[in-house]
């Protein structure tokens, strides 16, 4: 038997043993360990941390929505767009984000379908990071149309102009993409989080959060009925948003790739934009598990070995990633394309050199960090080298969107984009919606699947009764 | 195992909905679930805070039908959204777009493939609700304190008192049997507590009345008509802070926005430098006509043939064919005399016999009287065909019996 013993296990999961699995849960945690530890969260008093965090955040969206109303008022003038870089920070937040959110939908389904038990301590802040990071997302495209008031011409809607969405466009296949994403994220977040809310709801103390949990708990009882039912959903959407995260990034890439323009008519993007949604996806729930782990002691429930898994599939998208940039100058030399040579060479080496190898080094070189074990299970390490990965996640698709633009084929038009004030306070105010949203879920949700949890845990095992003779009265009682 | 309380039928209103018996950990549920579904009950449950391995044989659950629901949701999903563009796109609007044909349906895969998932999705969430008779927000097991737990970490059964086998008896014992660390009556009062008070049936009822009054305000602005301008929420599309040309400004002296051309402009192509050809007069005068051609114009049969075209294409139309002002035009308006015709001259009126080669040049570019100027429509070389042409007419006009030759004289008889 294994040299390790189960009491060492049970305190520090990372260490290798092959003849024993490790521990999703360390500290010999009951049932009711688990959901004191989540629920706690949202019923205790916030803590300092709390209020300090969520008052700077709030700040930041406050300022967002003063900056899109007087952009809404005063027209997309106010952001440094100009021809010919007509899309710019814009289009470059709304990757950037829509890609953040992608890594919420593969660790909450990919991962559920390949039976990674491991990711259930951090679906559940992966899936609310997706829906506030879509919400962000869906903000900029939405005030980049010009006159916000009439997005609703993208959808098909009958209207006495008699009109119809043009079908056969990217940035309308888009808006689908991105919608269906919004409203199944938000079903698969909610829907898993039905259970955990009924536990807060006969948890609860006050009047308003017994009202509050018991609506949105829509009466769960725990019923082995309902749980059948719920299990079978829960696979369902897992295997639904499977390919959902696929096409939504992929299209997302169609917006650049079906175009014309050398730098960004290429075949590559759609599974380059996938990679790099997960790289920095991954890199963005480190950003938030690590100081939410510290700040609400959790640390036996989001492992080190969690943390070290998504190192490792950072480091693996990002060597994707990596080579997906070596590729396409490859792929411009082998072209034999004057102009798409130009782009690329003009992409490292022109005006934007400076954020050419920022993406670079951010997205290629840190990770590489993460080949050393040591490297990938120090928290202030991973820390900081995740926040390079979203740097530099950032910053590839400010790359692509306006290296690309500023040298376009007639010279007299070349220019060099420049952020403006409105520009730069709408990114930072992204961010603070995003945490504002965020901070307001880790203090009035459960944070972690508790249910989930649960079944992974050793006490959950009925021993002898897996495969049991049962059986033969399986069909005494419905469940239709 | 000591139990906290002997269910019993409790007196009046309330009747029994159902036994409920608590277990500590899902080994003890299971086993006891293989009782009672061995004992042939239907209308049972188990609970727990999480689902519990193994539960579905011991409870004898049947696979659900939810999945065949969600594939026939997709189907549904990815048709229409096939049928959404196809006919949107290549019938009620069609338009073609980078030169693909109007049922070009990769281009529509993708938006498909989104309403397939969306329906899907949809169907998979509010699916299995409305098969777990969810939400039910008043559940009688609520009404349980030790219930509470079950989304926490212990493990109940509830027998229904409308299975057909219950009985007070018998039931209880069957559920003493399987060693719960706790059973309780549960009492259904959901018939006493279950219609809503009258004050909020009516509110409700206000409310959605209500709700359709916006929609009714947009319907009819859509179908009448008015004189009032359209309204915008913000109208700064429609009231630029721009100038348009004919608008006033404070900026300029003369406050006009739109600015004339700097003294000594020329429009393009306009350019005259030589006065002579350009405007039929000697140079830097404006009266003095000049009465040879240009230099650089040269008379011959071909130049006298495209003279006589143009003259018949923009002259003879009011000077007539052989220029003695009765053009079709001028008959016409001779018969419908309606005072405001000025006759168009003779050309072989004796004082234009006269006139310079540079005066006719400068009336067809200019004009005469009621004449227009066709400086626009003839170019400056077919000006002085046309000249070239008048001037053989009015000679032709004017001969005499010498201008014949000597030997074909005869002929004229």
């Amino acid at each position: 038997m294994s040299a390790v013993s189960h009491a060492e296990l049970m305190r520090d999961n990372t260490i290798d043993d092959p003849t024993q699995r490790a521990p999703l849960v360390t500290n010999d945690s009951s049932f009711g360990d688990v959901t004191q530890a989540v629920a706690g969260v949202a019923e205790a008093k916030p803590p300092i941390g709390w209020l300090i965090c969520f008052g700077v955040a709030s700040v930041g969206a406050v300022m967002l929505v003063s900056c899109i109303g007087w952009l809404v008022w005063m027209g997309v003038g106010v952001w440094g767009n100009m021809t010919p870089v007509a899309w710019a920070w814009d289009i470059t937040n709304f990757v950037f984000w829509v890609g953040i959110g992608h890594a919420g939908t593969l660790i909450s389904a990919v991962l559920f379908l390949m039976r990674q038990k491991w990711r259930m301590s951090i679906n559940r802040f992966a899936e609310a990071m997706t829906i506030f990071a879509v919400i962000c997302a869906a903000i900029f495209p939405g005030v980049h149309v010009g006159r916000a008031w009439l997005a609703y011409w993208l959808f098909p809607i009958p209207n006495q102009m008699q009109m119809w969405p043009q079908f056969r466009s990217p940035l309308l296949w888009d808006v689908f993409a991105v919608g269906t994403y919004a409203t199944t994220s938000i079903l698969f977040w909610y829907f898993g989080m039905i259970p955990d809310l009924a536990t807060l709801r006969d948890r609860a103390k006050s009047t308003i959060a017994k009202i509050g949990y018991g609506i949105f708990s829509l009466g769960w009882t725990g019923s082995a009925r309902h749980w059948h039912r719920y299990e079978r959903a829960y696979l369902l959407l897992a295997g639904l948003a499977t390919p959902l995260v696929l096409s939504v990034h992929s299209v997302v890439s169609f917006d650049f790739a079906v175009s014309q323009l050398p730098g960004w008519h290429t075949t590559i993007f759609p599974p380059y934009f996938v990679a790099g949604a997960i790289f920095s996806g991954f890199a963005m729930v480190m950003n938030l598990a690590i100081p939410a782990r510290a700040i609400f002691k959790l640390e036996h429930l989001i492992t080190m070995r969690h943390l070290e898994n998504m190192n490792k599939v950072i480091l693996a998208t990002g060597m994707m990633v990596g080579y997906a940039y070596g590729m396409e100058f490859f792929t411009a030399w082998y072209s034999g394309n004057p102009q798409e040579v130009f782009a690329f060479k003009n992409r490292a080496f022109g005006p934007y050199w400076w954020a050419y190898w920022t993406m670079v080094s951010c997205n290629v070189i840190s990770p590489q960090f993460f080949w050393f074990k040591k490297l990938r299970t120090s928290i202030p390490v991973m820390f900081v080298l995740c926040i390079f990965v979203n740097i530099g996640m950032w910053f590839e698709r400010f790359v692509i969107t306006v290296t690309s633009l500023h040298r376009d084929s007639l010279p007299s038009s070349w220019a060099y984009y420049q952020p403006t004030h409105i520009d730069i306070m709408m990114l930072v105010g992204s961010f603070g919606l995003f945490f504002t949203l965020f901070f307001l879920f880790l203090k009035y949700l459960p944070i972690i699947a508790m249910a989930e949890m649960k079944t992974v845990m050793p006490q959950a095992h009925a021993h002898g009764d897996h495969h049991g003779p049962a059986t033969k009265h399986a069909h005494t009682a419905g469940a239709h | 195992m000591a139990h906290s309380k002997v269910p019993e039928r409790t007196s009046g209103d309330t009747k029994v909905y159902s036994y409920l018996a608590e277990y500590p950990t899902p080994q003890a549920l299971i086993e006891a679930c293989k009782a009672v579904r061995d004992a042939g009950y239907k209308k049972w449950d188990a609970y727990s805070p999480f689902p519990v391995h193994g539960i579905d044989p011991a409870m004898g659950i049947r696979p659900t039908i939810l999945p065949w629901i969600v594939l026939g949701a997709g189907l549904t999903g990815m048709l229409l959204g096939l049928v959404m563009q196809i006919g949107l796109n290549a019938f009620d609007y069609p338009w073609i777009i980078s030169g693909k044909p109007l049922w070009s349906v990769p281009a529509f895969v993708p938006v498909a493939f989104e309403t397939t998932i969306l329906l899907s999705a949809l169907t998979t969430f509010g699916g299995c609700l409305v098969l777990n008779n969810l939400p039910d927000l008043y559940h009688p097991l609520f009404k349980k304190k030790r219930f509470a737990k079950a989304t926490d970490d212990k493990f109940f059964i509830s027998i229904e008192s409308d299975d057909k086998l219950f009985d007070e008896q018998k039931t209880k014992s069957l559920l003493e049997r399987t060693h719960p660390t706790a059973l309780e009556t549960v009492e259904d009062d959901r018939k006493v507590n279950s219609a809503l008070p009258r004050p909020i049936v009516y509110g409700l009822l206000i409310a959605t009345f209500l709700s359709f009054v916006p929609m009714a305000r947009i319907a009819q602005a859509r179908y009448t008509k008015t004189t009032d301008p359209r309204f915008n929420l913000v109208s700064n599309m429609d009231y630029q802070e721009k100038y348009k040309s004919q608008r006033g400004t404070s900026f300029f002296a003369d406050k006009r926005t739109m600015r004339p051309p700097i003294p000594g402009t020329v429009a393009q192509d306009t350019l005259a430098l030589d006065d002579r050809y350009s405007r039929g007069v000697e140079p830097g005068t404006n009266d003095k006509f000049i009465s040879d051609f240009p230099p650089q114009f040269s008379v011959n049969a071909g130049a006298m043939q495209r003279g006589r075209e143009r003259f018949e294409i923009y002259c003879a139309p009011c000077h007539g064919l052989a220029g003695y002002g009765d053009g079709m035009v001028a008959r016409r308006a001779e018969e419908l005399a309606e005072g405001t015709w000025v006759a168009p001259t003779s050309l072989h009126e004796p004082r234009l016999a006269n006139e310079p080669l540079g005066y006719f040049y400068n009336v067809i570019s200019n004009g005469v009287r009621n004449m227009p100027g066709y400086a626009s429509q003839v170019t400056e070389e077919d000006r002085w065909l046309i000249v070239l042409y008048l001037r053989a007419l009015q000679r032709s006009q004017a001969g005499s019996v010498d201008d014949v030759p000597a030997d074909q004289r005869g002929a004229l008889r």
